[in-house]
């Protein structure tokens, strides 16, 4: 069948693509540029959480699913790619008529061969979590998730390879492919960037997939998706397990160069910050989750010395956000100008 | 003395009773969730947040009026209920017809902000509250030592519980309830204020909360973050036991405080987790609860 191309919607999708690439080269300048005005260990924190909070976006804001948990592919990847590059042995505990533990004798990883193990950790928890949360719908599916997280947290609180409330401290940052040193923040700063980059690129390729398309017709309407034919819980599960291994991507990340996986990473408060983030930036944009999380982020900076109060504040942001504008800040822009963000 | 499974009797009924006890305030929890569900579609996180605020109207009425146990066991519900209602009226309203996740969102905000603002007032660590004195001391049943006051929060969350379920199941205002619940249109037809009772409803279920925290003072101290963690098992509770049945809530509460508590005895490690668990394996194999209807 011949397929019947609407000139107003080319239109509009031009007219969306060219204002999303002006954003991208705009944020792109930006970031390259942003060193000389910044110091780079906060840059580097507001990129890894604008990663996790783009992850984080693909589920609620092409999907519709809100997973309240995400701390949980963010911290224990962390942990994993703490471990493989400070110690790297990894010990598994196996059943064989009692427990035993099978031991891999792994030298400390590089950097990027660490991440790596993070991510694919975050890829596989997001499978056995995500097939279990999809059991469920709408609001049902927040709690679960949520309480998955909260089941992993107390795990992490117990484990003997977490460090406990210590964590794993004294991560090296290491040589990334064993030539690129990345003790100096300037240039760390450029290959966690770069990860970001790469990272926001697929997402952005994802979401405008045919993939993507499925996944924004299950957020629309999902029994009329099902009707038309597709597998929506297959879309569902392989849309978390993306999202849950970039999540784990932007966590393993934090860990190397903060050189520390701790509690904080696996709480549930993460997770309600990376929401957070996102309903600030706009959810389902592209560009909205990046912003939130800088906002954040330096909100969290600049606020420090008002210490506790900063959980009152988040939650006064929370409110607002949901009872004065939902579409967030870039979401809000982009309905001002008439254009895709 | 006497053992089961080579376990002195005293600590294992004393873990049980504890396991009750915890179960009581999941069941009182979550069913006052599963209430607010039913009416306003809205999962409330501030729940949490609202059963610490109990425990703390009976710490400062005591604390600064003098009052005891038993006034703030009666006032606590109807102070924090009246926060409820402010809440639902103020800001719940304007969700109504919005995705549900906003509810979500929303009680989240204000659970955080109130989390927050009582943590900057009385730091992080627990205050004392005595028990009562009527209820001091306790009755040796041979097998175990039971204090009273242990005994009394059993006895008067089962007592809410059932009393909350009657007047839901059985009698006219809870007809007008359950149909409002299902059709909010029709029943206004009939000339019923249905905006009133869903405020009144939110008021209930968050006195529901505000009744466990009081109850939970004495036995744990009153700390500003008693609610954080508690919410999340709470969410794992209702969904084993889904929020469409009363009693459902009622019995899910009561049976998983009981499981943590026999998990403390024979596998300490994995008490925390256990109910966590349990929900994993009830949604693998019964995914819509157990008293739940398929959605």
């Amino acid at each position: 069948m011949e397929r019947v191309v609407d000139p107003l919607e080319t239109a509009a999708r031009t007219r969306g693509v060219r204002s999303e690439a002006i954003a991208f080269v705009a944020m792109l300048v930006l970031l390259v540029l942003a060193p000389t005005v910044a110091y780079p260990v906060f840059l580097m924190k507001a990129l890894c959480f604008a990663l996790f909070a783009c992850a984080f976006n693909l589920l609620i804001g092409y999907v519709g699913l809100l997973s309240f948990g995400h701390a949980l592919y963010f911290g224990w990847a962390g942990y994993v790619s703490a471990h493989l590059a400070k110690i790297g042995k990894l010990t598994l505990p196996y059943w064989g008529g009692g427990w035993h533990w099978f031991v891999i004798p792994l030298p400390p990883l590089s950097p990027e061969l660490a991440v790596l193990g993070g991510t694919v950790t975050a890829a596989v928890l997001g499978l056995i979590a995500g097939a279990l949360a999809i059991r469920r719908q709408g609001i049902y599916f927040a709690m679960i998730t949520l309480a998955l997280a909260q089941m992993m947290f107390f795990f992490a609180v117990q484990a003997p390879f977490t460090g406990g409330e210590d964590g794993i401290q004294a991560v090296p940052r290491g040589h990334l492919f064993g030539l690129i040193d990345l003790s100096n923040q300037t240039t760390l700063y450029y290959v966690v960037l770069v990860l970001f980059l790469a990272c926001f690129l697929l997402i952005y390729r994802i979401i405008h997939s045919p993939f993507g398309e499925v996944l924004k017709a299950i957020r629309e309407n999902e029994p009329r998706a099902i009707s038309l034919g597709y597998k929506t819980d297959r879309y569902k599960l392989m849309a978390f397990v993306l999202s849950a291994a970039l999540a784990g991507a932007a966590g393993a990340t934090k860990a190397i160069v903060f050189q520390l996986a701790s509690l904080t990473d696996v709480h549930w408060t993460m997770s309600g910050e990376v929401v957070l983030m996102t309903l600030v930036g706009g959810l389902g944009t592209v560009f909205g989750p990046v912003l939130g999380a800088f906002v954040i982020v330096s909100m969290e900076n600049y606020l420090a010395e008002f210490g506790q109060w900063i959980t009152v504040i988040q939650g006064v942001i929370f409110v607002a956000c949901v009872l004065l504008f939902r579409r967030g800040i870039i979401g809000e822009i982009a309905n001002a100008l008439r254009v895709r963000l | 003395m006497i053992s089961i499974f080579g376990i002195p009797s005293q600590a294992l009924f004393g873990q049980l009773l504890i396991g009750l006890i915890n179960g009581s305030f999941y069941a009182l929890l979550s069913l006052g969730l599963a209430v607010i569900f039913g009416m306003l579609n809205i999962i409330n996180f501030t729940h949490g947040a609202q059963y610490m605020m109990g425990a703390f109207v009976a710490y400062l009425v005591l604390q600064y009026l003098g009052l005891n146990y038993w006034v703030a066991l009666l006032i606590a519900p109807i102070l924090v209920g009246l926060t409820g209602v402010i809440i639902e009226r103020l800001f719940l309203k304007r969700l109504y017809q919005l995705d549900h996740l906003y509810g979500l969102l929303l009680t989240f905000g204000l659970a955080l902000i109130i989390q927050g603002v009582f943590r900057n007032y009385y730091g992080s660590s627990g205050l004392p509250y005595q028990v009562p004195e009527l209820l001091r001391g306790g009755q040796n049943l041979g097998f175990m030592f039971l204090p009273n006051y242990r005994a009394w929060v059993i006895f008067f969350s089962l007592v809410v519980c059932l009393g909350t379920w009657f007047v839901i199941e059985r009698t006219r205002l809870g007809a007008y309830l359950r149909a409002a619940t299902e059709n909010p249109t029709l029943v206004r037809a009939f000339g019923i204020n249905v905006p009133r009772m869903i405020t009144l409803t939110y008021g209930f279920g968050v006195g529901l909360a505000a009744i466990a925290g009081v109850m939970a003072a004495p036995i744990y101290n009153v700390s500003p973050l008693m609610g954080e963690d508690i919410i999340i098992v709470v969410f794992a509770v209702v969904v084993i036991g889904g929020m469409g049945s009363i009693m459902g809530a009622i019995v899910t509460g009561f049976a998983l405080g009981l499981i943590e508590g026999l998990t403390k005895v024979f596998f300490p490690e994995a008490s925390n987790t256990v109910i966590f668990v349990i929900m994993a394996i009830v949604l693998l194999i019964r995914p819509a609860g157990l008293f739940g209807r398929a959605t």
